[in-house]
């Protein structure tokens, strides 16, 4: 039971939300872009939006500059 | 390509417009490179004025310095490519109503500078205009390593980016990266604007 988070091999937590996962994984930057499966998650729905097992999660941090 | 194609492909970018939230190092080389590929309208966000040390990466002059850039930008864009629209709005863009300049074109450009900015920026175009193409771009700071340029594509978020890059307040902004990544933004709207079927 785990999930892919950025191409490494995380436990999976039944249950968990979006926002649960940059908890326990301590991204503490205040904005992230997070995509499941490919698909994008927008801000408001992190807190209620679930993933299953297996599931490909990509955690964007955009760096600075323009 | 025959001329009959020539003339659709000009006509479909002379019809589009394009919206830019940022006149800096990325903002400043899109417009300029979606205006001679013949956008016909651009509409253009940005607070800032034209300084000396701006002039090392982005698309303005000596003889622009203290110029507002969208007006600055609006000058060279008329020398450049005569007979493009350019709408430039020098105001800052407003937590929570971010993506309200940008309504009614058909692809966002994010060209902004500060990290949280530009993920606010994703955030609000993604939540208020739903479905909207948006071109934004991260990872400009360094040289070299080309290769680690790649396009990051979420629909409709496309994302130029090197995951690999510095910060831009531990690393340096030099022009070719960040022109080279002005420039793939722009090339990333020609296919959305374009139609991907239709990349040549």
């Amino acid at each position: 039971m785990s999930i892919d988070v950025n191409g490494d091999t995380v436990p999976y937590v039944k249950g968990e939300t979006v926002a649960d996962l940059l908890a326990r994984m301590n991204y503490v930057f205040p904005m992230l872009v997070v995509a499941v499966d490919g698909k994008l998650v927008q801000e408001q729905d992190f807190s209620s939006t679930e993933f299953s097992d297996g599931a490909k999660i990509e955690v964007i941090h955009l760096t600075s500059g323009g | 390509m025959d001329d009959a194609e020539k003339a659709s492909l000009e006509a479909s970018l002379r019809r589009a417009s394009v919206g830019i939230a940022g006149a800096g190092g990325l903002g400043s080389n899109a417009a300029v490179a979606l205006a001679r590929a013949g956008v016909g309208h651009l509409v253009i966000v940005d607070f800032d004025t034209v300084e000396e040390g701006n002039l090392d990466r982005q698309y303005y002059f000596l003889d622009q310095v203290g110029m507002r850039k969208v007006e600055a930008l609006k000058d060279t864009i008329e020398r450049a490519a005569p007979g493009v629209r350019v709408d430039g709005i020098a105001r800052r863009l407003v937590r929570g109503e971010m993506a309200a300049p940008f309504k009614d074109v058909d692809v966002v450009v994010e060209a902004l500078d500060e990290a949280e900015t530009k993920t606010r920026f994703v955030q609000e175009v993604l939540r208020d205009l739903p479905g909207k193409p948006l071109v934004a771009a991260s990872g400009v700071a360094g040289w070299g390593a080309c290769e680690r340029i790649e396009i990051k594509r979420l629909a409709p978020l496309h994302l130029v980016r090197d995951a690999r890059a510095r910060s831009c307040d531990d690393g340096v902004l030099l022009a070719p990266k960040v022109c080279a990544i002005a420039n793939m933004e722009a090339n990333v709207v020609l296919e959305i604007l374009l139609g991907a079927e239709h990349v040549d």
